[in-house]
């Protein structure tokens, strides 16, 4: 009797083994594979959450149609920018609904591996860029070219920039040709990380309310555009093929169409949830209008977006797959 | 081992203090000589970074074909994420109601109506607090941590209990265990078993399986020979006389290590999220993302009720003797209270129910900032004060001086506290974090841990001597001590990433607060240990309390102050590392930076060995109390 039940464990092992496992095999892959082929109206979406509001917004709103108008059950992971590609292979992620240009990522998870597909443009321009406050700019003309950058690189010396000038950044994760930028263009900054978009906004609003230096890394969409005056520092201009090697680059950041990345598996099995994520395209004014009342207006990133969709019906009853 | 006091030979008189001042004064001039040169500036493209980033591509692309991951590392990540999911999903379908019932009446069980009327409050904060959720995965997670934990540690702390050369194998690598800061082993974890809960889990047991060993060992240590030999005696087998003498005889000292397993893991699941690992950690680590207290703070408080909750518990039920029964009023009332909260888990709403939850982000936002901007003058000129006068010196020192001064000073330092072994190692761990190219960063994160060491000294030092002296001090600061120590690491970065925004400086204010209670505890103790005669001798000489603290009481407690010291650094690196997360660069944020961005994962994976060397070399260093305990074990009363 055990040496049956001995031999037949033994078999089952070795037919499991012969397989071996892949990331993707999740614990639970025979129950998942039935309702697989034919999702649920209540299925489950992960959008990850990058961090910065903007991402929120979107991130919200979709979540929103998705549970309120398709039935679906949203989860909204809080993962950084580059892991989230990795969470397609695990299962950890389905969508990325804002993703800024990323083309080694593309290359790597589109073209090689496969884990990954486009779903379009979300509609939002993006740009990154070196801003100062509007006062810096109407007190030195001149500072906003990059080229008179080293001769105030001392008004921007904080506890923190080791005597040098202090470029402020933001979360570790973004998108970033910082480094590259002050040793190729030789400026005399010191990268200096606030650790969060929340560290850039704070910094900027006062530098520009209480007049003090301050050179930072920011990006447009972005609400605070429309509260707190800032000037852009002109970078040598953007050239096709200039920030291909990342090393080298020194040049500024090009204008990016973001767009939206889904798992291979969501895209194939994801039903009428992929349909809205792909058809879902927005301007910056309505994504800044989400993320203003999500930052300022005391909301909720639900309330923001039950809000948003709650005026504009036109906009997103096309994004709705029939 | 050795004590190494240095005597000066009698004949030639001259005073102790000349040797060392000589020795600093030729380190003094040789820094003004060299300085400058032979330094190892960071270079974030150095070919071992690259080395490191390319073997995680290759990984990342064998994955799914290499035979060592396709059948030894994949099915580990797949038993794992097993564990966690089985008791995910057993947790979730008892619903809140069972949930908070079975837990309820569990603490019923292992310590009667208070610790179960605790529990039933504690797990319904969860609710209240609006993290329900999240609480059941951070409570699933540690419940299949623990659960490995034990699995794997109980066996081989009786076997080290049982086996001397066992026990002399296992306690190095579990003293480099206990020393590796918890920051250092995710980028490992991450390039062989990807990113996610199984990740998570097993990051969660790595930390969490030392006490577990330790302490088991220990218990089995401590049975009694006498018992031993008069089973052995009887004509009882060896397997018989562990199970019928040593295990009943050190059930309640292995009671403790089910406690410190569960504190262990329960400090780590917060970092484990930097992997993706779910549950309450992710909404810290959002809360520090946005700079927003408002979002940590109740995430803070879940895990710290979750904490006391299950310590208490399993506190009670190592304090119980071993031939103590459970009462049948308390059976009968743990029994009621479990069937009720299931019962009410199918008559409920699946959800905790949204009328019930208080969502006070936004005050605690506003207190956060009205704090920020009424104190603002007083933070500001103290980090700023510390930064320029303390840090930014200090760090300049340190970055400036050539290697080789530098090696010899610790190697000097080390020979000088230690003894030989331990200087022999300290230089061999700091010229290997010269080769793997971070020298400067690790310089700097030494800075930072030598200015938070030192306040944490003095701060500890003052208030132990204050508690040795007086009773009513001690009593008044015990309970505190012990809340402290029961607190997770990183809520310390709480109050303050509040009060100082993200800078460095946030991280040694948080790693002072971490690190004080068990020097202040290692302090008080070795003052009182002090010999009664002595101290009364030296009062009959006429000593005033001054000169009997100075003279006698700090001498002879100089072992436990060094021990104190010696902790003190190994937690302050550990929290300092933490620290990349809120403001403090170095080290640490390299390990923040490698899993923010594919291209730096080289260089965090290589911050992380670093900071392991590093906290070995500061442990050598300091290693000079002749017998060694463990760093971050508690002490449990």
């Amino acid at each position: 009797m055990r040496i049956r039940l001995l031999a037949g464990l033994l078999a089952l092992g070795l037919a499991t083994a012969c397989g071996g496992a892949t990331v993707e095999t999740a614990p639970s892959a025979t129950a998942a594979e039935g309702s697989a082929s034919a999702p649920a109206p209540a299925g489950t979406v992960k959008i990850a959450i990058n961090p910065w509001v903007g991402y929120e917004a979107s991130a919200n709103v979709v979540a929103y149609l998705l549970r309120n108008e398709l039935g679906y059950t949203v989860e909204l992971p809080e993962i950084k920018e580059q892991l989230a590609w990795e969470g397609f292979e695990t299962g950890d992620v389905d969508v990325i609904i804002e993703n800024w240009g990323h083309p080694d990522l593309k290359k790597q998870f589109i073209e090689e591996k496969r884990t990954a597909v486009e779903a379009g443009s979300t509609g939002n321009k993006g740009v990154i860029g070196w801003y100062i406050p509007k006062w810096m700019a109407d007190e030195y003309p001149d500072i906003t070219d990059w080229r008179n950058l080293n001769k105030y690189a001392g008004l921007f010396k904080t506890s923190e920039s080791g005597g040098k000038g202090q470029l402020l950044f933001g979360d570790p994760s973004y998108v970033s040709n910082e480094a590259a930028l002050i040793k190729n263009l030789k400026l005399d900054f010191k990268i200096v990380t606030g650790g969060s978009e929340a560290a850039l906004i704070k910094g900027a609003q006062q530098a520009q309310a209480q007049k003090k230096p301050l050179l930072f890394y920011f990006w447009d969409p972005h609400w605070l555009f429309s509260k707190t005056e800032l000037v852009r520092v002109k970078l040598p201009e953007w050239t096709e093929g200039c920030d291909a090697d990342p090393k080298k680059v020194a040049c500024d950041y090009p204008e990016m169409d973001l767009d939206k990345i889904v798992s291979t598996k969501f895209a194939q099995t994801g039903g009428k949830a992929y349909e809205l994520v792909k058809n879902f395209s927005w301007t910056n004014e309505d994504q800044n209008a989400v993320a203003d009342d999500m930052t300022n207006g005391g909301m909720t990133g639900e309330e923001a977006a039950k809000k948003w969709v709650e005026a504009n019906p036109a906009k997103w009853q096309a994004w709705i797959p029939r | 081992m050795s004590s190494t006091a240095v005597s000066t030979p009698r004949g030639l008189r001259v005073p102790r203090w000349v040797a060392p001042a000589g020795i600093a004064a030729g380190f003094a001039a040789a820094y003004l000589v060299f300085r400058g040169t032979g330094t190892l500036p960071h270079d974030s493209e150095a070919p071992q970074f690259a080395a490191v980033t390319e073997l995680r591509e290759w990984i990342d692309d064998h994955r799914n074909d290499n035979p060592v991951f396709l059948y030894f590392l994949n099915y580990v990540r797949l038993f794992v994420g097993g564990v966690y999911g089985a008791f995910h999903a057993a947790l979730t379908a008892l619903g809140w109601p069972g949930l908070i019932g079975v837990t309820g009446a569990l603490a019923w069980l292992a310590g009667g109506r208070r610790i179960a009327a605790a529990a039933v409050a504690g797990f319904c904060s969860f609710g209240v607090l609006g993290l329900w959720e999240s609480s059941v995965e951070t409570l699933a997670l540690v419940a299949a941590a623990v659960l490995l934990s034990l699995a794997i540690g109980v066996p081989l702390g009786v076997w080290a209990g049982l086996s001397r050369r066992v026990h002399r194998t296992v306690t190095p690598v579990l003293d480099v265990m206990q020393i590796m800061p918890t920051f250092a082993y995710l980028a490992p974890l991450a390039l062989f078993f990807h990113i996610g809960a199984p990740a998570g889990t097993i990051a969660t047991m790595i930390y969490a399986i030392p006490p577990a060993i330790r302490i088991t060992a220990l218990a089995i240590q401590q049975v009694s020979p006498t018992a031993v030999e008069a089973s052995a005696s009887l004509g009882a087998t060896r397997a018989q006389t562990l199970v019928k003498v040593h295990l009943p005889l050190a059930r309640s000292t292995m009671a403790l290590a089910v406690n410190q397993t569960i504190m262990m893991a329960l400090s780590m699941v917060v970092i484990a999220n930097l992997i993706n690992a779910p549950g309450l950690g992710s909404d810290i680590i959002l809360g520090l993302s946005r700079a927003q207290v408002g979002i940590m703070l109740p995430a803070g408080v879940a895990i710290v009720v979750m904490a006391m909750l299950l310590d208490r518990m399993t506190v009670a039920v190592a304090r119980r003797g071993p031939h103590s029964r459970i009462g049948r009023a308390r059976l009968a009332g743990a029994g009621a209270l479990a069937v009720a909260g299931v019962a009410l888990g199918f008559a409920l709403p699946r959800e905790w129910p949204r009328a019930l939850t208080v969502d006070l982000a936004a005050e605690i936002n506003d207190a956060v900032l009205w704090a920020e901007t009424s104190w603002y003058g007083v933070t500001t000129f103290v980090k700023d004060t510390t930064s320029y006068l303390l840090l930014n010196p200090l760090e300049g020192l340190f970055t400036s001086a050539p290697w080789w001064l530098v090696a010899a000073a610790v190697l000097l330092v080390a020979w000088r506290v230690s003894g030989v072994r331990p200087a022999l190692t300290a230089l061999g761990c700091l010229l290997a974090i010269a080769l793997l190219g971070t020298w400067e960063h690790a310089m700097r994160t030494m800075t930072t841990v030598a200015v938070a060491v030192s306040v944490t000294l003095v701060v500890g030092l003052a208030l132990g001597v204050a508690a040795a002296r007086s009773a009513r001090w001690s009593a008044v600061q015990r309970p505190v001590l012990d809340a402290a120590q029961t607190m997770p690491a990183f809520v310390y970065l709480l109050p303050a990433l509040a009060l100082f925004g993200t800078t460095r400086f946030t991280a040694i204010f948080a790693s002072i607060v971490y690190a004080v209670p068990p020097v202040v505890r290692l302090v008080e103790e070795g003052i009182r240990n002090v010999p009664g005669p002595v101290v009364e001798a030296a009062v009959s000489a006429g000593s005033t309390p001054g000169q009997l603290l100075w003279k006698v009481q700090l001498p002879m407690a100089r072992r436990a102050i060094l021990l104190a010291a010696n902790q003190g650094i190994v937690m302050t690196l550990a929290m300092v590392v933490v620290g990349g997360l809120v403001g403090a660069g170095a080290l640490g944020y390299d390990v923040v930076l490698g899993f923010s961005q594919r291209t730096d994962f080289g260089m965090g994976f290589i911050a992380g060995v670093a900071t392991v060397l590093l906290g070995v070399m500061l442990d050598r260093i300091t290693q000079g109390a002749d017998r060694r305990t463990s760093p971050h074990q508690r002490t449990v009363t």
